[in-house]
């Protein structure tokens, strides 16, 4: 039984702020900060937009191309973030409630820092291998949190990518997966925070670039591949930069990399940021196109996963959903430091 | 007073090096320089370390340091003076064999600035200020440094191009060294296009943050040849100046005058005179100290240290090569190791041994070390045997 993928979507906020806006504000250097981070600007969530909200427009998007499932076959919802809404309340119940995929559904909120979202596809993809589901709906969303100031404000993006996994009308095979974790503290936030601390540098080498290049070459190794065997790939983008780096380190080429590098114009969406990579390649991937995808979170692990697209894909791209360049290229709305800061409740109006 | 000899010499890798604790620098450096010499016992130890407490959350370190090398029970003892407590610890080994008390002496500097992040190595680092004056009002080092060059390019004309030469003249050398932090050339262009950090600072006038450590094996010159096969380096002068903290109690911001002190002492002590010297390691956290170091040792008047660095006569082939390891600014500044790396990378230009960035034919070194904005300065002259 070949499971995998049988419909895709993504949800991306409208709105924008550039490097320069935000650098403006601190007194920064912008040119550094855009060198430095490999990236020009990021979305920003509007005051209606959660990580509810972004996965429903995300999950309708994918049920809208797998126009097959309908949602109340949908055996489970997992939601990957660093940013739901309540402590304690999943949003995978109001997720679910809206696009009517309830009562007979497993449902659980993910939190694995940057990872969470590549943590709902590769259970809900184990459930649909072990039968005990038909359909799982996996979504990874953030409106992430960077600190006024702080490295991470001009990074810290929001957006949202859902996938159905099935085993029929499969638009792209799952063939194998490695997850790679250990005990590394680059980057956290405590109860009651508002805003992730982290290590500065030592999130790179010892942390990110250690942990993708460990799952990475371990997956490769196991499903017998070179990196010249696929035609995309996508990496957790913290950044620009990073993936880049990271996919080069590993023998992957700029070509490879491109379609799926969203960063230097979407920032980081955390736990979207792989699978928003991914949307962005089945939007035009070709069947038979192999896709590699290693998701990075902090703590720290990494989920890479091997696909294959099948041709059932071509009459899903043709289906008139938005597509994640449409949402990212076209229509953006520009802010300015004090509408962001009112957008991200950094100011609030007096009662 | 016996003549003293560095008979074994022990440099790490400098850099991010995140898999390597305070500890593991140390021994690594000491167990290099121990089976450089080939010695087979040590009669006592000491170790520069500047802020073991505020980098890593270790104090006690002498003691330590001679448990992890496996020498317990010989005398340790870890010696402070900021950012020259590597020299410091060199010229207490020094004392130690030249007053007879000890034969075979390990000398060793270490730090790991890593483990904090960059506020708290900014903070570390800034104890070595007057807290009382300058630290608790928030001046750091970078903008210590600032007023420094700024009072010097106000009375010289020293311009940012020449303390950018500074700059690429050490990155260009320590593209040479395999131990370098940092061992990409950088253009003039480049660090004057660069962040500014305190102005006129760019962040390419910088030294970097950096764990690494070096070691040193000391022993009387007379016996030089009974305990080594390698090449002793003599040490003919060491001493030490110090000045006040706090910079604005200077006579003069365009000087650093207990590195002038230390000099003329070390160049009385060796009979030697500044033309003598054939190569030098200086104290170029920020490249404008390299400029004030370079005049303070007599290489260059007053003032003219700056036209001098433009000129390339401090680059190696020049009339004074400076910073042949690349310096602080590109081989990387673990700020209790910088003394003791200073003389590792003049003994091995006086042994012959310093490949690509060799000085040819140099057979007299001296070490520049100092604290804070040189409130302490150390000084050594060294000549191959």
């Amino acid at each position: 039984m070949k499971v995998g993928i049988v419909g895709w979507g993504a949800s991306l906020p409208r709105h924008r702020i550039k490097v320069e806006e935000i650098a403006k504000v601190w007194g920064a250097d912008a040119p550094s900060y855009k060198k430095g981070l490999g990236l020009r600007e990021k979305s920003v969530p509007a005051p209606d937009q959660d990580v509810i909200t972004l996965s429903v427009e995300a999950a309708r998007n994918a049920l809208a191309r797998a126009s097959q499932v309908s949602a109340a076959e949908l055996g489970c919802i997992y939601i990957g973030s660093e940013s739901h809404p309540y402590a304690v309340k999943p949003s995978g119940c109001t997720v679910g409630e809206a696009i009517g995929a309830f009562p007979a559904c497993h449902v659980a909120d993910m939190e694995f820092a940057c990872k969470a979202g590549s943590e709902g596809m590769f259970v809900a993809h184990g459930l649909v291998k072990a039968g005990l589901v038909k359909y799982g709906l996996a979504i990874g969303a953030d409106t992430s949190q960077g600190a006024p100031g702080d490295a991470l404000e001009y990074s810290a993006a929001a957006g949202a990518a859902a996938y159905i996994m099935g085993s029929e009308g499969v638009v792209a095979t799952i063939d194998d997966t490695f997850s790679f974790t250990t005990d590394t503290p680059d980057f956290w936030r405590r109860e009651y925070q508002h805003y992730p601390q982290h290590a500065g540098r030592f999130t790179g080498e010892p942390a990110y670039f250690r942990t993708v290049t460990g799952a990475s070459t371990a997956l490769l190794e196991k499903a017998g591949m070179k990196p010249k065997d696929f035609a995309y790939a996508v990496f957790h983008q913290p950044n620009g930069k990073f993936p880049m780096r990271v996919g080069k380190m590993l023998g992957f080429t700029k070509e490879q990399m491109e379609i799926g590098w969203l960063a230097p114009r979407l920032g980081n969406t955390y736990s979207g940021a792989s699978p928003l990579g991914l949307t962005a390649i089945l939007d035009v991937a070709k069947p038979g196109d192999k896709i590699f995808m290693c998701s990075y979170g902090s703590g720290a692990g990494s989920d890479a996963f091997v696909y294959t697209v099948t041709d059932k894909i071509t009459a899903l791209q043709q289906k008139g959903v938005p597509t994640t360049a449409d949402q990212l290229d076209k229509n953006q709305i520009y802010l300015q430091y004090g509408e962001y800061a009112k957008f991200r409740r950094k100011i609030l109006k007096a009662e | 007073m016996r003549d003293v000899a560095i008979i074994g010499a022990k440099v790490t890798a400098c850099g991010e090096l995140w898999n390597r604790s305070l500890r593991d620098l140390f021994v690594e450096a000491a167990l290099g320089a121990i089976k450089d010499a080939g010695v087979d016992h040590i009669d006592s130890m000491y170790v520069g370390c500047m802020s073991g407490g505020l980098f890593v959350g270790q104090e006690h370190i002498g003691a330590l340091m001679a448990d992890y090398l496996g020498q317990c029970p010989v005398p340790a003892m870890r010696v402070e003076s900021a950012c020259a407590s590597g020299g410091m610890a060199l010229r207490a080994g020094w004392l130690h064999v030249a007053s007879g008390l000890n034969d075979v002496v390990l000398v060793g500097g270490v730090e790991k600035m890593t483990d904090v992040g960059g506020d708290e190595a900014t903070y570390a680092l800034a104890t070595a200020a007057d807290q009382e004056w300058e630290g608790f009002n928030g001046v750091t080092f970078p903008g210590l440094y600032a007023m420094m060059a700024v009072a010097h390019m106000d009375r010289y004309k020293t311009t940012s191009k020449q303390l950018a030469s500074v700059a690429a003249k050490n990155h260009d050398n320590g593209s040479k060294n395999p131990n370098a932090q940092f061992p990409m050339k950088v253009s003039v262009e480049d660090v004057l296009s660069s962040v500014l950090v305190a102005d006129p600072l760019h962040i390419l006038d910088c030294s970097p943050i950096t764990d690494g450590a070096a070691a040193l094996i000391l022993v009387p010159a007379d016996m030089a040849k009974k305990l080594s096969k390698r090449p002793g380096i003599k040490i003919l002068a060491s001493t030490a100046a110090t000045d006040t903290l706090a910079l604005h109690s200077r006579k003069d911001l365009c000087a650093l005058e207990a590195v002038a002190k230390a000099a003329a002492g070390a160049y009385q002590q060796a009979n030697k005179k500044p033309s003598d010297v054939q190569v030098c390691e200086v104290h170029d956290c920020f490249t404008i100290a390299e400029i004030m170091a370079t005049e303070a040792l007599g290489f260059f008047e007053k003032g003219k240290g700056g036209p001098a660095a433009e000129s390339g006569a401090t680059a190696i082939g020049g009339k004074i090569p400076v910073n042949t390891s690349g310096g602080l600014k590109s081989k990387g500044h673990p700020v209790g190791a910088s003394g003791v790396s200073q003389a590792v990378e003049i003994v091995e230009q006086l042994r012959g041994e310093a490949g690509a960035r060799q000085v040819k034919g140099a057979k007299l070194g001296m070490t520049q070390n100092m604290g804070g904005t040189g409130a302490s300065a150390v000084v050594h002259i060294l000549e191959a045997m």
